[in-house]
């Protein structure tokens, strides 16, 4: 078979996809990235090609998330695309006349306004975790409830309790509050998934129309009590694809079989940069009181890149994509 | 005496320019750094804006490096600003730092102010002598500002990637040898000369942003982590709203950016009829003339806890649904990443690029 591969690798999961020429997921994996990318992306390939028929041919790779850069050079991506275009694609490829995208991740939560096809506005958090994945995962731990059960305790409740959401530390010690005064467990996770759909909501959705059909992507949309505190806000039912969790990589498939249109070949390296030992090393530059701190990846000996300076005189970077925009 | 003064831009050459006309002994404060700026977070107030944060950061290194006293800016206004170089002085003070400060108050609100400052630094030069040096020194500035200007609006067809740049900085180091009119007026034209010369693709398909808010946030590289080459170097016609001599003097035709404050104000009349400090108003005015223009975004720099920029951040989301325009805001402080700056601006390429092709436009957004 031939196919597109679409990675994303952000801070807490790295997804990879892999697109039929129908733009069907083939194969798809979803796993941590332990703050190791490069072997995140590594092992992540390796799992891909179990799932996949020894002939597989892959025909163009994309590339997103926070590591983007990184990733396009460890595997050879043919474009290289932020993640928040990334998942506004995917989005109308499931839902071809989506007009809002909420996408929530494990460290970063976006809002993508779409109207006829084009995106018109987004948001992303800034420096608050409150709303995102990694900080209901850090509760669902501390109560014990794998987080995987965490939605249907939500589903169960029928009061919710009220919780602070403006900062997770503030809705910790809320939580810890209501439990010492006797409110039951499935009332206030359902709260906490209120507080945190209010918090998304305020921070990120200021004052924009967040009009149906409304997509809800992310490892978080896998949170029916999310998806639940959702619709009670805003009134609207909720569609979660089908691949909810992966649609980042989805995206940057779908767009390198665009970048792929006029017959280029692909730069990607092949499955085997899984077996690759890959080197990344780093030093201070001395040059001037700025003390970038300069990150090198080489393979071999030779240099692939090399990044992190303000002023530019250390950069390195194969022209993994000849797109611009 | 030795004096120094904080970086914003160029201003050290402005500076440099007067005072040596003036024959003040001066140095020039090693240029901001993340040093300066973890120097200037310990020592300021931590809600205070971070260019009050980054001149302190100056002052102090500008001390370090042997200056003794230090020229500042004053201001009146709602915007802070105005009490900037009291803050600075005192929190100086605090940490037991010797010095002297000297505060330009605006010529226009505190003539006799203005008049004692420079007498303060330059007491043998008549009043006649300090406006001449002025003036001179104010048409070179403008030059400066024309060659940015320039730069802005032809880096984006640059062929070579980083000539355009290049050729800039050759005109500034032209232009900074350049004393008396003549030779002021002969290095201007040859500078922009430099820059003309510059190998452009003139077909190259561009977006046209407009970059507008606070002014130090636009002047100053080292905060906006270089915004503008980076817009420029991603096909991106910029044109900014303000430039340092317009801002420091400015005068009813406003000579850089071509339209007086007045006019600006007016233009922002339907969403904000009054001045409401620093650039707030100027910056609703100068987005509704970018629209005019047909431009295709407006990016908008603020300081965290700016008050004018924030009530101009609050009237954006109403203006850009009514206008059709795209904004994208960035509240600037010392927390602030660049990768999460450069992956809201690469998107909003997208966003740009994609509905400039709904609207015909020939650009894909994936170029094969």
């Amino acid at each position: 078979m031939r196919g597109y591969l679409g990675i994303d690798v952000g801070s807490v999961s790295t997804n990879l996809v892999m697109l039929t020429e129908d733009d069907e997921v083939a194969a798809s994996v979803y796993r941590r990235t332990r703050g190791q990318p490069i072997v995140a992306v590594q092992d992540g390939l390796q799992e891909l090609a179990t799932q996949l028929p020894e002939d597989v041919e892959v025909a163009g790779a994309g590339t997103t998330g926070s590591a983007r850069s990184l990733s396009g050079v460890i595997v050879g991506a043919d474009i290289v695309k932020n993640e928040i275009t990334a998942h506004a694609i995917a989005a109308k490829h499931v839902v071809p006349d989506v007009r809002t995208v909420l996408e929530i991740g494990g460290q970063d939560s976006k809002v993508i306004l779409l109207r006829d096809g084009v995106v018109i506005d987004f948001a992303m958090n800034t420096v608050c975790a409150a709303g995102t994945g990694s900080f209901l995962d850090h509760q669902s731990a501390r109560l014990g409830i794998p987080i995987e059960e965490f939605g249907g305790y939500a589903l169960k409740s029928e009061a919710a309790t009220q919780i602070a959401g403006r900062c997770s530390v503030f809705a910790e010690s809320d939580m810890v509050h209501k439990q010492q005064i006797g409110h039951r467990l499935e009332d206030i996770i359902y709260g906490l998934c209120k507080a945190l759909v209010r918090n998304y909501l305020n921070n990120l959705a200021k004052g924009s129309e967040l009009a149906a059909p409304l997509v809800f992507q992310g490892g978080v949309a896998a949170n029916a009590g999310m998806k639940r505190a959702f619709e009670e806000a805003l009134g609207e039912a909720i569609v979660i694809p089908e691949h909810f969790n992966v649609m980042g990589a989805i995206g940057a498939a779908l767009l390198a079989k665009a970048s792929m249109a006029g017959g280029r070949r692909t730069s990607f390296k092949g499955f085997c940069v899984s077996d690759l030992v890959y080197d990344t090393s780093n030093f201070t530059c001395k040059g001037c009181a700025n003390t970038c701190e300069i990150v090198k990846i080489s393979i071999e000996g030779e240099v692939l890149a090399r990044w992190g300076s303000r002023c530019g005189k250390w950069e390195v970077e194969e022209r993994v994509s000849a797109a611009k925009a | 005496m030795r004096a120094s003064f904080p970086h914003m831009g160029n201003i050290h050459l402005l500076m440099s320019d007067l005072l040596e006309r003036l024959e003040v002994e001066y140095i020039v404060a090693p240029p901001t750094t993340t040093k300066t700026l973890e120097i200037g977070v310990r020592h300021a107030p931590e809600f205070a804006c971070l260019p009050l944060k980054i001149t302190v950061g100056n002052f102090i290194e500008a001390l370090d490096t042997g200056a003794d006293t230090l020229l500042m800016a004053g201001g009146t206004g709602p915007c802070r600003f105005g009490y900037y170089a009291e803050t600075q002085k005192r929190v100086m003070e605090q940490i037991g730092l010797d010095f002297s400060m000297v505060t330009f108050e605006s010529p226009a609100a505190h003539p006799a102010m203005f008049v004692k400052a420079f007498k303060t630094i330059a007491p043998d030069k008549s009043v006649l002598q300090v406006w001449r040096a002025l003036k001179t020194s104010f048409a070179k500035g403008r030059c400066f500002d024309l060659l940015e200007k320039r730069l802005l609006q032809l880096r984006a067809y640059e062929v070579a990637p980083g000539s355009t740049t290049a050729a800039y900085e050759a005109g500034l180091e032209l232009m900074s040898k350049a004393k008396s009119r003549e030779q002021i007026d002969a290095a201007y034209a040859e500078a922009l000369a430099l820059l003309d010369e510059v190998p452009l693709d003139r077909e190259r398909e561009v977006l046209k942003i407009g970059i507008v808010g606070e002014f130090y946030m636009l002047l100053e590289p080292f905060v906006n982590f270089g915004v503008e080459r980076w817009l420029n170097e991603h096909d991106v016609y910029l044109e900014r709203s303000v430039y340092l001599t317009d801002w420091i003097g400015p005068s009813r035709r406003n000579p850089v950016l071509g339209v007086s404050d007045a006019d600006v104000g007016r233009l922002a009349h339907g969403y904000l009829s009054h001045h409401v400090g620093g650039e707030g108003q100027a910056t609703i005015g100068h987005t509704m003339k970018y629209i005019e223009e047909g431009f295709d975004g407006i990016v908008h720099l603020l300081p965290f806890t700016c008050m004018p920029e924030t009530i101009a951040k609050t009237i954006f989301p109403r203006l850009a649904r009514d206008m059709d325009i795209p904004v994208l805001s960035f509240v600037i402080d010392e927390q602030t990443g660049k990768a999460g700056v450069i992956t809201r601006l690469e998107a909003f390429l997208d966003l740009l690029w994609s509905r400039r092709r709904a609207k015909g436009g020939v650009r894909e957004l994936v170029a094969s």
